[in-house]
């Protein structure tokens, strides 16, 4: 793993990897930065999630598919959600960041770079279907709470945009 | 302390709630589809957080609750929310001004409530600020569109906040549970970021070509439990599903 403050017993990566977030199938949650914990404690695995919105409905399903997932490979699960600290984008491991951008969406740009794109109409979000950075914002809110909403100008293909937040 | 701290947390999840359900109205009736799905967010935004309160406040209470009783099955009167989020979506210039009127204080709440010494509303706070953030920039974006756009949305939007402005003072009043709270160092004096507030939302609506009300009569009641005529009417359309399916879940 290469984010920071997370604690994952080697024996459930490769379990916890096939859990993808429903919304976007390509993506793990070790991958999206969302499992915080996960360690056999008395033969149960004490598993912390973080939501990366508070809103996010994916959640219940993320802990649910865990719970499956784990017992699929013989381990009794318990789920608890986390809030602190609170989930950045910067936890989206880079194999993350190439998923999303195979899978159509546009990865979180640095904090600053985040700004000037959505504030500032700099165009510095580049298109994921045709890499061009011609692109504009059609709205700072998209199909999920997570992403805006982009359009490229080169090849008129509308996209979403993972919006950064740290 | 325990239930000042419950009634401490409904004073400000409520008015999350109740703005939430505001704008849930409009899902599928927005302006835009662009503006639809933004306000949507919003609303999603601000009932995710409503929902890491109420189970806050569930597991503090002796009752045996969960956050669905907290959020469904209260009466008007024990609803906390301030009169300027039940307000209704008069026109988008009502809505959008009492978001932005609304998420300009959100903010400095919150920016205040990171400092909690309860761990769980610090938490929360640190959460869903950079929601909220997202939230502001949104609101404060349309205030300039549309203060700074034709004549006929100036005028508009000009009536909303004159209309909306006598609802602002009730966000800086300090109730018991408020005082109390403060007190035992878990919640935030909102009052000593009031000057703030209406510096911060003079310079905006400033730059949106918009005119800062003058009056000086205010409304309040809501933080007490005496709501306008329109939160009756929501309540009704909100509790529906709990009130005709008891424990109904999805």
């Amino acid at each position: 793993m290469t984010t920071d403050q997370v604690n994952i017993d080697e024996e459930l990566i490769p379990i916890l990897r096939q859990v993808s977030d429903p919304e976007i199938p390509v993506l793990s949650i070790l991958d999206m930065g969302v499992v915080r914990k996960a360690i056999v404690v008395d033969e149960v695995v004490e598993v912390s999630i973080t939501p990366t919105y508070s809103g996010c409905p994916a959640m219940d399903v993320i802990g649910e598919d865990i719970t499956a997932a784990l017992a699929h490979a013989g381990y009794q699960a318990k789920v608890n959600l986390v809030l602190s600290p609170a989930w950045t984008t910067d936890w989206i491991t880079p194999e993350g960041r190439k998923a999303l951008l195979a899978y159509g969406i546009a990865p979180p740009l640095t904090a600053t770079a985040d700004k000037k794109a959505l504030l500032g109409g700099e165009q510095l979000v580049k298109c994921p279907q045709c890499g061009s950075a011609n692109t504009e914002m059609l709205s700072q809110f998209g199909s999920t709470a997570c992403k805006a909403l982009f359009k490229c100008k080169e090849c008129q293909e509308p996209f979403d945009y993972f919006k950064c937040l740290t | 302390m325990k239930d000042n701290l419950i009634q401490y947390i409904l004073g400000i999840a409520d008015n999350s709630l109740i703005l939430g359900q505001r704008l849930g109205e409009l899902t599928g009736h927005g302006p835009a589809p662009e503006i639809d799905i933004a306000i949507t967010n919003i609303s999603l935004d601000l009932f995710g957080q409503v929902r890491s309160y109420f189970q806050y406040a569930a597991q503090l209470s002796d009752k045996d609750i969960t956050e669905d009783d907290i959020a469904f099955l209260r009466t008007e009167r024990e609803y906390v929310n301030v009169l300027l989020v039940e307000q209704p979506n008069t026109d988008f210039g009502y809505v959008i001004t009492r978001q932005f009127l609304f998420d300009q204080f959100h903010y400095l709440l919150l920016s205040a409530l990171q400092q909690s010494t309860d761990a769980t509303m610090a938490a929360i706070a640190k959460k869903s600020i950079k929601e909220v953030s997202y939230h502001k920039r949104f609101s404060a974006d349309w205030m300039k569109r549309l203060g700074d756009g034709t004549k006929e949305s100036n005028q508009r939007v000009q009536q909303a906040v004159n209309d909306l402005w006598g609802y602002t003072n009730e966000l800086f009043m300090l109730t018991d549970a408020d005082k109390q709270a403060i007190a035992e160092g878990i919640g935030v004096d909102v009052t000593l970021f009031k000057k703030e507030y209406y510096e911060n939302v003079a310079a905006i609506l400033e730059e949106a070509t918009l005119e800062v009300p003058t009056q000086a009569f205010f409304q309040k009641g809501g933080k007490e439990g005496v709501h306008t005529e329109h939160m009756g009417y929501l309540l009704a359309d909100m509790q529906y599903m709990q009130r005709t399916y008891p424990g109904m879940k999805w």
